[in-house]
Formats: structure tokens, C-alpha cells, sequence
């Protein structure tokens, strides 16, 4: 698979080419589709490789494709603090079993910020230790960021006189 | 048998009690932001603390991805709404990477300006309400007098104090009036004058100190794996700021310094800010000078895809009148592809994430919040301190409801 000069999308296609399903270097940020399964075996050599020191994981979020198969598309963004770049990993999640491995294990910022995305995309995250809902209340129906959830819906009313 | 000593275990030892669960907030006067803590205390000590985020969570996301993309720099406002144009060059700088568009230099020149006099805004009102819930009413007072005149630059350059919907996606809305830079270096003078008032009531005082000094310890490693951005992870010694290590816009020509802290504490953090304070009026400054010997010149890119005609044409010409009236109900289409753009605000790193299929509507408008991410480690910081421990350290965490909940 051609590298598109990122010597950080190198590595990893050097050490995981059988994890990694596409990769592109779009508007200069390099990016890798991996396999979900292979998710936290990728993640973890990112992270311990020295060449790649990732020890940062910036950002966590999805992206709802309806219509696609598979559905969802999770997006990693990462940062090395020690060699000053970044990286983006996206692992496609289909609507069932809508699931993929947790990485708090790896990283802790990753437990907030799947907690949202369970609440608003409704992806669960196996192994997640706090699985709960982060923005939304328990009782709240459905995950409004999916495509397929209307802008307008009301939500039953909750509290001691309903 | 009635009057038989009492053995010296029994005395002096620990009292069966049990813990007491303490529900504080979302409403609480002595936090500024709407969150609740669920605190298990033993005495007056935190066991654990569990954070509930989410009370301000209006539907960012979902209402960006129902409408055009410049309808979404209202809404930027309304993250941090102590630095609202911080969030506005944020969002227009990550559409213009997925646009490919360079804004002309009198631009970036203003968006520094503006974004610095933001982040000052911000400081100033994480240090007056620290200031404020430490029960001191006289520094919180001289902090919004000088965000007050800071506010009133602002308005000066965009005619709002708050909501200020600056930024533009090629530009900013205007340019700033001609009266600016004399407007601007009487208020800095002001606010360095309020700051050392600020200074010479708080930074000494012992009740201040001891209730900032040790507390709220945060280590480099928690903060890296957290990802902690911001004057929180610069507390700990870490001189990460995206100003000096990811330039974007001007900043590779100005000169300021990154101040960093020893140990991590409130106190650290308060230093910190003070002095970004400083470096602040130091870039808007070096902004003022150069603005001045650019001269007159233009402020929005001269792009067709993200710029309305000049009126004279629309009103003459029947291809303008056509891109007006495209440009106005349909807004810009922005090439396919994805992009994540990250500055330095006022809390750390502000990302945006944006994904287009090439439509006049966002397939998706990710915000990385640091409100969020730094306040998720907030247990490990107060675990085994006292209750009142709590307030300094979410003071200084300055979570904004806007920007965490969303």
C-alpha cells in the first residue's frame, strides 16, 4: 500500500499491513483505516513504538454513514507529545453488533469520550469499565447524532409527577 | 462495674461511621458552571467524587449538521462564551483547510488580535471567580473591570461584548475602525494597571495561597494520559502550546513567551494564567504595530465560493445577482473530504473535526472540547483532599458549560 509520504502511515503499514485497510494523507492529515478487530493491537504499538510515541489520545469520535455498510465510522485522533505529530485511525462499526474494543486500557481520556459517543451514536464499547450514558440522562430514548434521528423528536418527560 | 476504665482503644480509636454521599450542584454558588459532583465524603474528606456533565448540552453537533456551514459560527459562539472568537477561528480555520484557502495577512493579523483579547477575557474571568469563591469579593472586581474594557474592545471590533460571531469562513466580518489602536493602548494600559491591583491583593495573600498552594495536584504523566491540554498541562512543566508548536495564522511572527509551572498545584495554575495574561497584551501589542504598518487592505479572501459579490455588481450584473442569491439561501459547498483542525484556546486544545460530502450541509462538525477532557480527571486531583479543596480545583479546571455539554 503506498505510504503518500507519511513516514508515520510507513511504519505502521511496515509492522500492521494486515490490520490496515486503507490509508490516505488528505489535506496533510494521515490517516489509516484498520480493521475493528485489530483495533487495540494497532493502538497499542502506536503507542509503545518508539519511533511513533503516541501518549496522547486527543479525540475520540464517530461519524454515521446511513446507508453504508458498515454504518459507522469511528475516528481516533492521536498526538505524540515527545515527537510532535499527529495521526488519525477510523475503524468501521456495522449497525449490529454496533460494537467495537474499548481503549481505556490504553489510554483513560478514551473513557469520556466513548462514554459520549455510546450516548449520542449508541456504539458500545466492549470492556468499557463505566458504560454509561456522558451528555444525556439514563432515561433519555434513543441517540440523537444518528442520521436517522429526527431533529424535532420529543422525549417522554421524566421526574417525581410523571 | 460501673465505673470500669476505659481501655485506650476505645478512646482514641476510629469511629464506626459511615460515609456520607454529598450531592453538590448543578446549581452551586460556589461554582461557576452548571455541573454536579456526587462527592462520598468521610468527615470533611473526598473519598471519591463522581463528575455529571451534560446539564447545557443544547445539541451542537445535530443542529451544525442541519443547516449551511456558515450557520454553524453562531453556534461556535456559544461553546466558550468567555471566548467566543477563539471557537470562531477554530471552526472557519478548519473549514478553510477542507476549502484550501489562504486568508490575506491583514486577516490573520486580526484574528490574532481578536483571539488574544478573547483568551484574555477568559483568564480574567477564571481568576476574578476563582478570586470570588475564595470569598474575595475586591480582586474579582478589579478582574471584570478589566474584562469589562477588554469586552469593550470586542465590541469595537465586532459589535457584540459576548455573542461576537467575528470570524468569517475566507475572513472576519470587518475590519477594525479607525479609532481601534489608540482605543487599544489606553484599555491595555488600564488592565495592566487592574492586573497589578489583581496581583498586589491576591498573589501574596496568605488566606488565597494556602487554600491554592498543594492543592489540586495534577502529575504530568495523569495529564498525558487524560490528554489534559492547556494551562493545566503547562502547570505541570509540559510547554505545549499549539501558538509555538503548530503555528497557524501569524503567530510564527510574533514573539511571546509559554510559561510553564514546577508542581502542578492550583497555585501553579494560577501563575500560569497571570502571565499568559501578560503574553496576551504582549501579541495584541506586536498585532497593533503591524496592523498599523500593513496599512489599508483586504480582510476577506476574494473567493467566490465563500464571498458575496460587491452590492454594485449584484444589482447591475445578472451572473452576480445569480451568486448572491445562491450564496444566501444555499451558503457554501465545501469539497468532499475530512479535516481536523486544532488551536490553542483559552482551556487547551480546541479541535474541530469536519466531514463534507460536498453538499451546502456538513456531514459532520466534531468539537473537541477541553472544557470536557480536562475536567475528566478531577477525581484523581481531589481524592483524599477536603471538601473545600474542590472549589479552587474546578476554578482553575475552568470548565464552561457551553463548550463541555455542548
Amino acid at each position: 500500500m503506498d505510504d503518500h509520504g507519511s513516514p508515520l502511515l510507513r511504519r505502521l503499514l511496515d509492522h500492521h499491513a494486515a490490520a490496515v485497510i486503507d490509508v490516505h494523507a488528505q489535506l496533510g492529515d494521515a490517516t489509516a483505516l484498520v480493521h475493528k478487530e485489530r483495533l487495540v493491537e494497532v493502538m497499542r504499538f502506536l503507542r509503545d513504538d518508539p519511533g511513533l510515541a503516541f501518549d496522547m489520545l486527543m479525540d475520540v469520535t464517530c461519524v454515521d454513514y446511513l446507508g453504508e455498510t458498515p454504518r459507522f465510522e469511528m475516528v481516533y485522533h492521536l498526538y505524540s507529545l515527545a515527537k510532535k505529530h499527529r495521526l488519525r485511525i477510523k475503524a468501521r462499526v456495522p449497525e449490529t453488533p454496533c460494537e467495537i474494543d474499548t481503549l481505556c486500557p490504553l489510554w483513560p481520556s478514551a473513557n469520556w469520550m466513548e462514554r459520549e459517543v455510546w450516548d449520542l451514536y449508541g456504539v458500545r464499547f466492549t470492556g468499557h469499565p463505566d458504560p454509561r450514558r456522558l451528555l444525556l440522562y439514563e432515561e433519555f430514548v434513543g441517540h440523537p447524532l444518528r442520521k436517522d434521528y429526527p431533529k424535532e423528536r420529543r422525549q417522554p418527560l421524566i421526574g417525581p409527577n410523571n | 462495674m460501673a465505673n470500669e476504665p476505659r481501655s485506650d482503644d476505645e478512646l482514641t480509636g476510629d469511629l464506626h461511621a459511615e460515609h456520607q454521599i454529598l450531592n453538590m450542584g448543578p446549581s452551586h454558588p460556589a461554582t461557576h458552571g452548571t455541573v454536579k459532583f456526587v462527592i462520598e465524603l468521610d468527615g470533611e474528606t473526598i473519598i471519591d467524587l463522581d463528575v455529571q456533565v451534560g446539564y447545557l448540552h443544547r445539541g451542537f453537533e445535530k443542529e451544525c449538521e442541519s443547516g449551511s456551514w456558515y450557520q454553524c459560527i453562531p453556534y461556535t459562539d456559544r461553546l466558550n462564551y468567555n471566548s467566543a472568537i477563539l471557537a470562531n477561528v477554530g471552526f472557519c480555520l478548519a473549514v478553510e483547510k477542507l476549502l484550501q484557502l489562504e486568508t490575506p495577512e491583514r486577516c490573520q493579523w486580526l484574528r490574532v488580535m481578536a483571539s488574544e483579547l478573547s483568551r484574555l477575557g477568559d483568564h480574567l474571568t477564571r481568576c476574578g471567580a476563582a478570586a470570588l469563591e475564595l470569598q474575595a469579593m475586591t480582586p474579582f472586581l478589579y478582574g471584570i473591570e478589566a474584562r469589562e474594557l477588554c469586552w469593550d474592545l470586542q465590541e469595537a471590533l465586532c459589535g457584540a461584548r459576548v455573542t461576537s460571531n467575528y470570524v468569517r469562513i475566507g475572513g472576519v466580518k470587518h475590519d477594525m475602525p479607525p479609532s481601534f489602536p489608540r482605543q487599544a493602548r489606553e484599555v491595555i494600559k488600564k488592565i495592566r494597571s487592574l492586573l497589578a491591583d489583581f496581583d498586589a491583593v491576591v498573589t501574596q495573600n496568605r488566606i488565597f495561597v494556602d487554600r491554592l498552594k498543594g492543592t489540586g495536584v495534577i502529575s504530568q504523566q495523569d495529564c498525558i494520559r487524560y490528554a489534559v491540554t492547556g494551562p493545566v498541562l503547562r502547570s505541570t512543566g509540559v510547554p505545549l502550546d499549539l501558538r509555538k508548536d503548530e503555528p497557524y495564522l501569524t503567530y510564527r511572527d510574533v514573539d511571546f513567551d509559554v510559561p510553564v509551572g514546577e508542581v502542578g498545584d492550583n497555585f501553579d495554575r494560577y501563575l500560569v494564567c497571570v502571565e499568559e495574561m501578560h503574553q496576551s497584551l504582549r501579541i495584541v501589542e506586536q498585532c497593533l504595530v503591524k496592523l498599523e504598518n500593513l496599512g489599508p487592505g483586504p480582510v476577506n479572501v476574494d473567493d467566490p465560493r465563500v464571498r458575496w459579490p460587491a452590492k454594485g455588481r449584484v444589482f447591475n450584473q445578472m451572473e452576480e445577482l445569480i451568486q448572491q442569491f445562491k450564496s444566501v439561501t444555499e451558503g457554501p459547498r465545501v469539497p468532499p473530504g475530512e479535516g481536523y483542525f486544532a488551536i490553542e484556546s483559552a482551556n487547551g486544545e480546541l479541535g474541530f473535526y469536519l466531514v463534507s460530502d460536498g453538499s451546502a450541509v456538513p456531514v459532520k462538525v466534531r468539537c473537541r472540547p477541553p472544557s470536557l477532557i480536562n475536567i475528566a480527571p478531577l477525581p484523581l486531583m481531589v481524592r483524599g483532599a477536603m471538601l473545600a479543596d474542590v472549589i479552587p480545583t474546578f476554578d482553575f479546571l475552568n470548565m464552561i458549560g457551553g463548550e463541555c455539554d455542548r
